[in-house]
């Protein structure tokens, strides 16, 4: 048992509850606002360092024995993932200090931005399949309100189209929930995964695991399922894109891997044959959507696509170098696809514009932010000695290792359109010449660490940056933990011991 | 070697800094770089050519399955590429210092022109495949950074990504190919796998492995059909050029083939492969450099030519083939880096590169002109210069050839002809004859710019002379390390007269009649041919492929991303019944034995008249007041199926619900615009059709699954536990808020935050309007 594992949910509620009381106060609110954030992260480092050191934590709610109550797990999996969620989380709060207005404020962004990572964490978190959905509705209204806070037609179009496709998932996952549980009479993951296999007809579950594929799949945006992203994550301020493009579809990530690790291991070849070409189709699509764009958040928004194909790629092999690459492909991801919708706030800042076409001259009046782009894009298509190189390499290595030749010779030309797509922004809005028409009066004239505070939106930025090349430079360290999630997802008993007691 | 390496990149990413404290000063101080480092690895030359090599290993991640080594080897053949790099480097510093003097992006040229020289190092001293996949990309990245140098021009942007693209493409085949290449042999170190060769040879995964590592040697080292970048790439100022398409960067693709020699060589495949691009290469553009005027242009093509040479000669994998590629790419490297950099003062001085435009030079720029005389001479392969020995051993080495000696030797001598010519052109047009009015008022560079050439051009003389200088020294170490086995041989300008000579002489003979008509032959119908079949159909096809796939992408995006709700929701359903009525029709079947004895009449009447009810609002009505009647309709039968079970308080929960939704939803919709009907009678039916095949395939899993034993383990606990544990009578009650609370918790927030949104979208609208 550790109480600790309870934080990540609480510590958000109780901020987000301080925030609404202070309502009226934006000094109040940004100060919560961001304490908030470092308190979480503390206590998830904490809690990592018991994973670390103890293995897997668990904590049955109200000290009902599993199954009967809800159980809150911590493998190394979900550590990870909360400890990215921490950080952003971090990051995006001091990021906003600048980039949120005040009405946006006033209408209660900072209780929001909490109440989702309570969301994203308690999904990360949970051992129980109906809770899972419990929180992945705390995150889709917390997230839906984020989208349309500001009410522009713009974003209220894309967060309609962003509700209603989420609502379907939310459906089928309900659905494959009651067929889990008349299956199998739990909803308790470590009892479902000990009691699946005793399901006399194998091939229902299999059919259950398909309602959870395209559940999921809905959540990660896979393809054919992905249509909701890009028409929704370009819409909010920076803040919302950026931890929406990083963090959320990674939570529907986590979750396919969850279940394809721990519940529908049954029938390998014909699933994990499946994930196989949803993730060969959603890197190839996802890359060709953000290569037909000319805007700067739209390519970035399509590219979220293409990057999840790979760590579906890695989950499909389900080896341990494949699930190792799939992790710290999300890991590296979300620094990366973060950073990148980040500086292109910096950037419209200056340039007044996301619209490549009218955007030039960064390179030259702002080599810093150049260098800051450079790190996060390059990374982002798997350059040494970068985060996403190491990424890439596991994933590559991973593929060629298990015969998959296909598979990994599409994964490879992809990266190459990933960095044509992250050029094209280089080319035009670094390297392009300042467009004489529409630049606003201040360009080139403001420093980024000047007066006017722009430094508040610079400073998260090279803190990513900073994250994306030490992992790169120093890989062991997260490469090495990243394989102990992968060998105690593979190996499902531990997981199951540690919830329902020694068999 | 590591410290080297780190200390290198280390410096390069302080050379802005750097700059502020030295200003003109910076090149001469950074230029002690890469002479120090030139300095270190000649200090291992007497070791090495004792027969020795020295590894340095580093691990940088080392787990069970999963390890990269940091790892270095200094055998002949890195030895040689890195005191060319090293050495040519120092003058490129120097060079770029007073070529770009007064440019305000001289600190970013130091810092990006070092680091690429730390990765072009690192590529061949590096042991660890993957280590020399990583430097391979860091010299990717830094020559887009510099071929982009004047990146406001469109041009040069375009080349820039030319360059990233094809030779990333190439780099991205050779990781796959070094990784089968590491699984096959279980080796990872190139110092290691040098004994593993007949492993990889007789492995099934040979011809893939050699396939993929060729596609990055060919696309790095230009050889043709990807050659078209190298060309391109003379966009960059020409400190860039010579460094990077002379000496260093493009010989990255020969220097691997070079390396992975005794691995992957001495078989047939091999020897058509990379001697039959090598050969088409060098022909190619060899006269393709006598289309050109711009003297960059003449030096690219001659370049590439110099490059298909050193393939070709790799792919005949004979003895005498290793000793030439060996003297051949060190010849090479000083002439053709002494010719880029004249070439550079002879722009940066005059204001044009076009031979056309420039005559009579030597008097204004003696030493440049004495510099290019030289080198040229040294490319035209007269003697007593060092690219004569080394044209004289690419000659005997092209007749030893194992398979069709005639024609590759008729090959080699066509293409020479040319590159004499082009010798001549490029010092003889702009350095002799009649004085020309230039673009600006000629001079002689400054000593930062002159020195390097004409150090090279001194080497030139002093190893053709006195070749034993070098032979055992570096040339045979290299050889042999490319043989794999150690060799015995000693270089002399004088063999005799031999057959070599007497092709030299024909060369020579041939070359110059080649210059003489070279105005004619420029404009000739033929050259056009060539030129556009061979220069500009390959960049036609590199625009055609990102065009084709730009509009690929687009019409993609229009068709799966087009704006419509309604379509991307069918989309998702439908892909939802396939994948999940496929697998439940595939895997396990129909289960079809439902007992319907228990079901009462009431239940018969609700369940069908909720179906039907709803289906009917559904499909016939039109405004969206009907619709949420028929959604009311199907709560309130739900909650009557609750009352028939018993769950009394479950039904009035639903009611309650039910009447407030209802209610909510119909004041909402007065305020809002009637429904367009936008759907067509297709559409419709395609709407119904689908909707229908949802609820189908639901049931039918939902029969299929209480088909199964149903394990009420848990419920039966709450019964139980309910009174006695929880404290609560209605199990219901206790269900939700002690046995699964946190689920209520979290929907308690859910129904809260819905509030906090209802309120700020009201307000925030309203607030908005008064602003406007």
């Amino acid at each position: 048992m550790n109480g600790f594992l309870v934080f990540p949910i609480i510590i958000p509620l109780i901020v987000a509850t301080l925030a609404l009381l202070f309502r009226k106060s934006s000094v109040m609110q940004r100060w919560i606002g961001v304490t908030g954030m470092v308190i979480l992260l503390a206590s998830v480092i904490v809690l990592f360092r018991d994973v670390y050191v103890d293995g897997i934590q668990v904590l049955q709610l109200g000290d009902w024995d599993a199954p009967f109550g809800i159980t809150l797990v911590g493998d190394m999996l979900s550590m990870l993932m909360l400890g990215i969620s921490a950080v952003m989380g971090l990051i995006i709060a001091v990021y906003s200090l600048y980039d949120i207005d005040k009405e946006r404020e006033r209408f209660g962004y900072y209780p929001l931005l909490h109440i989702l990572l309570m969301g994203v964490n308690g999904s990360f978190l949970t051992g129980d399949i109906f809770n899972l959905y419990v929180w992945f509705e705390v995150m889709l209204i917390a997230s839906f309100i984020l989208l349309a806070l500001g009410n522009s037609k713009n974003q209220l179009q894309g967060a309609l189209k962003y509700v209603i496709i989420n609502l379907f998932s939310s459906l089928l996952f309900l659905f494959g929930v009651a067929l889990l549980y008349g299956m199998t009479g739990t909803l308790n993951m470590a009892d479902l995964a000990q009691r699946l296999p005793e399901v006399e007809n194998v091939g229902l579950v299999t059919t259950v695991s398909m309602i959870f594929l395209v559940s999921f799949g809905i959540k990660a945006a896979i393809f054919p399922l992905f249509f909701w992203l890009p028409a929704s994550y370009h819409t909010p301020p920076v803040a919302i894109s950026a931890i929406f493009g990083g963090l959320l579809t990674k939570v529907g990530v986590y979750a396919l891997i969850r279940v394809f690790t721990l519940l529908f291991t049954q029938d390998i070849g014909y699933t994990h044959t499946i994930l196989m070409w949803v993730a060969g189709f959603t890197m190839v699509i996802g890359v060709l959507g953000a290569a037909s764009h000319y805007e700067f958040r739209k390519i970035l928004s399509f590219h979220i696509v293409s990057q999840i194909g790979y760590m579906i790629m890695g989950l499909a092999f389900n080896t341990a170098l494949g699930l190792m690459g799939a992790i710290f492909y999300v890991l590296h991801n979300i620094l990366a696809k973060s950073n990148l919708f980040l500086i292109s706030g910096i950037a419209q800042r200056l340039l007044g514009t996301f619209e490549l076409k009218q955007m030039g001259g960064l390179y030259k009046h702002y080599p810093f932010l150049a260098v800051l782009f450079m790190i996060s894009a390059f990374a982002l298509a798997g350059f040494p000695p970068l985060s996403g190189f190491w990424a890439k390499l596991t994933v590559v290595k991973a593929g060629l290792a298990v015969e998959a030749y296909v598979l990994t010779a599409t994964a490879i030309l992809v990266g190459l359109l990933t960095l044509f797509s992250m050029m094209k922004i280089w080319l035009t809005a670094f390297w392009g010449t300042v467009p004489e028409k529409g630049v606003p009066e201040h360009f080139g004239k403001i420093a980024l660490f000047g007066a006017g505070n722009l430094y508040i939106m610079v400073v998260p930025v090279m803190a990513v940056a900073g994250l994306i090349l030490l992992v790169g430079l120093y890989a062991q360290p997260l490469l090495e933990v990243c394989l102990i999630a992968a060998e105690q997802l593979l190996n499902p008993s531990v997981y199951i011991e540690a919830v329902l007691g020694p068999q | 070697m590591l410290i080297m390496v780190a200390l290198i990149f280390g410096i390069a990413l302080m050379a802005p800094w750097i700059f502020k404290l030295f200003r003109e000063k910076t090149g001469w101080v950074l230029a002690l770089l890469p002479l120090g480092s030139f300095v270190y690895l000649l200090s291992w030359m007497p070791h090495i050519a004792d027969g020795n090599t020295v590894t340095q290993s580093t691990a940088w991640v080392n787990m069970d399955f999963f390890s990269v080594n940091l790892s270095f080897y200094l055998d002949g053949l890195s030895l040689m590429f890195g005191l060319i790099i090293t050495g040519i480097g120092t003058f490129i510093v120097l060079y770029g210092g007073g070529y770009l003097s007064g440019s305000a992006y001289l600190p970013r040229f130091y810092s990006a022109i070092l680091l690429f020289m730390g990765s072009m190092l690192g590529v061949v001293i590096a042991d660890n495949l993957i280590s020399i996949f990583v430097f391979w990309e860091l010299t990717s990245f830094t020559s887009f950074l510099l071929i982009g140098f004047t990146h406001e021009q469109e041009n040069s942007r375009r080349s820039a990504l030319m360059a990233l693209l094809v030779t990333g493409i190439g780099g991205l085949a050779m990781l796959a190919g070094l990784i089968l290449m590491g699984f096959a042999t279980g080796q990872w170190e190139v110092s290691a796998l040098l004994n593993e060769g007949d492993i990889v040879r007789e492995h099934g995964l040979y011809l893939p492995i050699l396939l993929l590592i060729l596609a990055g040697a060919f696309t790095k080292s230009a050889q043709f059909p990807f050659s078209f970048w190298l060309p391109a790439a003379m966009v960059a100022p020409t400190p860039v050029s010579a460094y990077l398409h002379s000496a260093t960067m493009v010989k990255a693709g020969v220097y691997l083939l070079a390396r992975m020699h005794p691995v992957l060589g001495f078989t047939e495949t091999w020897m058509l492969l990379v001697g039959g691009f090598g050969l088409a290469t060098l022909l190619i553009s060899a006269w393709l450099a006598l289309s050109y005027t711009d003297m960059k242009q003449i030096l690219a093509y001659s370049t590439v030519m110099s490059l298909g040479t050193m393939m070709m000669l790799i792919g005949l994998g004979t003895e005498l083939a290793m000793q030439a590629l060996a003297v051949y790419v060190f010849s090479h490297a000083m002439y053709k880096g002494a010719l880029f950099m004249v070439a550079g003062a002879v722009d940066h001085e005059a204001g044009t590169r076009d031979v056309l435009k420039l005559g009579g030079l030597r008097a204004l720029m003696p030493i440049s002109a004495a510099a290019a005389a030289v080198a040229a001479l040294s490319m035209a392969g007269i003697p007593p210069l060092f690219g004569f020995v080394a044209k004289e051993i690419v000659y005997e080495a092209s007749l030893g050839a194992t398979l069709w000696p005639v024609l590759i030797i008729t090959v080699a001598v066509i293409a020479n002809i040319a590159i004499v010519a082009a010798s001549a052109i490029v010092v003889l047009r702009p350095f002799f004859g009649t004085a020309v009015e230039t673009p600006k008022k000629a001079h002689e560079a400054p000593l930062s710019m002159w020195i390097g050439p004409a150090m090279l051009a001194a080497l030139s003389v002093v190893f053709g002379v006195l070749p034993f200088l070098i032979d055992s020294a570096l040339m045979l170490p290299a050889a042999a390390a490319v043989w794999g086995a150690p060799l015995d041989f000693y270089l002399s300008l004088w063999h005799g007269i031999n057959l070599p000579l007497i092709l030299s002489i024909l060369t020579l003979a041939g070359g110059i009649l080649v210059y003489r008509v070279w105005d004619p032959l420029r404009e000739s119908a033929p050259m056009k041919v060539w030129q556009s079949g061979f220069a500009d159909y390959p960049v036609r096809g590199y625009d055609a492929t990102v065009n084709g796939m730009l509009s690929l992408a687009g019409w993609q995006t229009r068709v799966l991303q087009n704006g419509l709700i309604s379509n991307y929701l069918s989309t998702i359903i439908i892909t939802a019944l396939i994948a999940v009525g496929y697998t439940f029709l595939s895997r396990s079947g129909l289960v079809w034995n439902p007992s319907f004895a228990d079901v009462t009449i009431y239940e018969w009447a609700l369940s069908i008249g909720i179906v039907a009810s709803l289906g009917i609002i559904l499909a016939f009505g039109h405004s969206r007041l009907t619709m949420i009647v028929g959604a009311g309709i199907v709560g309130f039968g739900l909650a009557l199926i609750y009352l028939i079970h018993g769950a009394a308080d479950l039904a009035m929960t639903q009611v309650l619900v039910e009447t407030l939704t209802v209610i909510l939803v119909v004041l909402v919709l007065i305020h809002v615009p009637k429904l367009k009907e936008v759907r067509s009678t297709t559409t419709r039916v395609r709407d119904g059709v689908i909707a229908v095949a949802a609820g189908v395939l639901m049931t039918l899993l939902i029969f299929a699954v209480t088909a199964l034993p149903f394990d009420a383990f848990i419920s039966e606990f709450y019964a139980e536990a309910s009174y006695p544990l929880a404290h609560g009578r209605n199990i219901v009650n206790v269900i939700l808020v002690d046995f699964r609370a946190l689920d209520t918790m979290g929907e308690v927030i859910v129904v809260a935050i819905a509030g906090l949104a209802v309120y700020a979208l009201i307000k925030m609208t309203r607030h908005g309007a008064t602003q406007k």
